[in-house]
């Protein structure tokens, strides 16, 4: 029964090798649909370009709506997947700081590593500069630590908190992929489609 | 060799997701990027102040053993994939991406100013758009949909004042 490793399947050791693997799909798909160039992540932010949003709502529709049919049909144990876990208020400001970052430098951490080996030199000064960042955030950890732990609810997914089944937020979540698609369709014609 | 076009956004989030569907089914997480960076920025100071690095609990914790790491083998392989995928289609070359209204140099400063900011915004987060937004997503997390759209209210709130950088 899957996941396969948390039911003893394979070593740690292959589980790195998996790791390897897996990234290789990670960043070559990354690379595919255009996230190595900065500039095309970044058109997103004005209607232009709106692939970063196709591209990560078609992924996780995939990946919820696979999790949901194995785990449906007694494949995969669910309660042994990883559930990211929440720090609401953190989580909240942590993601505006993120999305500032984001119209600047044009990258997010894992586009800008197939950014700097496709050779896109930006992609280096970002990474210096996330690398920067996540230094200054260390130093600063003892005075933050109230922040980075501030909104703890533990491993609770969006079917707690609403307390309606896994099943009704898939649905919804679906349906606002497709109302995301239709509309960035729209809004990208109507600002001027750049096709990179 | 010419460059080709890019996939289709559905081809690509339709592999995208497929690989981290796999990631769930073989070992129980998904992906990300944000941690791996983590452990290099901390073996980096750790080649300079060891003390300093094991007197700070956060920098400690991802001091020990910093490489032998699912996501560290993780993005060794993103790095693979990304230049195969960029080779096969003719696209790997040195260039700046950056919109026609400003200099390469310029650019870098941004490239530079807005990493700092992310990589602090994602520690504090404890993910990125791979680890937070992405897998949080799919997994239906709380605090990954929280993030998604702050990450993404942000950045639209922002983008009027850069905008001479991109278009």
């Amino acid at each position: 029964m899957a996941p396969f490793f948390k039911y003893g399947f394979f070593t740690e050791q292959t589980g790195l090798i998996i790791a390897l693997i897996l990234g290789v799909s990670f960043g070559f798909w990354l690379e595919r649909a255009g996230f190595g160039y900065s500039r095309k992540l970044a058109l997103q932010f004005y209607f232009k370009d709106m692939t970063v949003l196709n591209v990560m709502f078609t992924a996780i529709v995939v990946a919820m709506l696979g999790l949901l049919l194995f785990s449906l049909f007694g494949w995969l144990d669910i309660t042994k997947i990883y559930i990211n876990p929440t720090y609401l208020w953190a989580q909240l400001i942590g993601g505006l700081i993120l999305g500032v970052g984001f119209a600047i430098g044009g990258y997010c951490p894992g586009t800008s590593v197939v950014g700097a080996v496709t050779g896109h030199v930006d992609a280096y000064f970002f990474l210096g500069g996330a690398m920067f960042g996540m230094f200054v955030f260390g130093e600063m950890f003892p005075s933050l630590e109230g922040l980075y732990n501030w909104g703890a609810m533990g491993d609770v997914r969006l079917s707690d908190v609403f307390n309606i089944s896994s099943g009704v937020v898939a649905l919804a979540v679906v349906i606002l992929a497709i109302l995301f698609f239709l509309g960035g369709e729209w809004l990208e014609n109507k600002f001027g489609k750049e096709g990179l | 060799m010419k460059e080709k076009p890019y996939w289709s956004p559905y081809v690509s989030g339709l592999g995208l997701g497929i690989t981290l569907l796999l990631a769930f089914v073989l070992m129980g997480r998904g992906l990300g990027a944000s941690g791996a960076m983590m452990r290099f920025t901390t073996a980096l100071v750790d080649l300079f102040a060891h003390d300093h690095v094991m007197a700070n609990p956060y920098f400690a914790k991802y001091a020990e053993n910093p490489f032998s790491n699912w996501l560290v083998y993780e993005i060794l392989g993103v790095m693979i994939g990304g230049f195969l995928s960029g080779m096969l289609a003719g696209r790997n070359k040195w260039r700046t991406g950056r919109g026609p209204n400003i200099s390469k140099h310029k650019r870098w400063v941004y490239a530079f100013a807005g990493g700092a900011i992310m990589g602090f915004g994602a520690r504090l987060s404890r993910g990125c758009t791979s680890g937070l937004a992405l897998t949080g997503g799919a997994t239906l997390a709380v605090g990954g949909w929280v993030f998604m759209f702050a990450v993404f209210a942000a950045a639209y709130a922002t983008a009027y004042f850069v905008r001479k950088q991109w278009i």
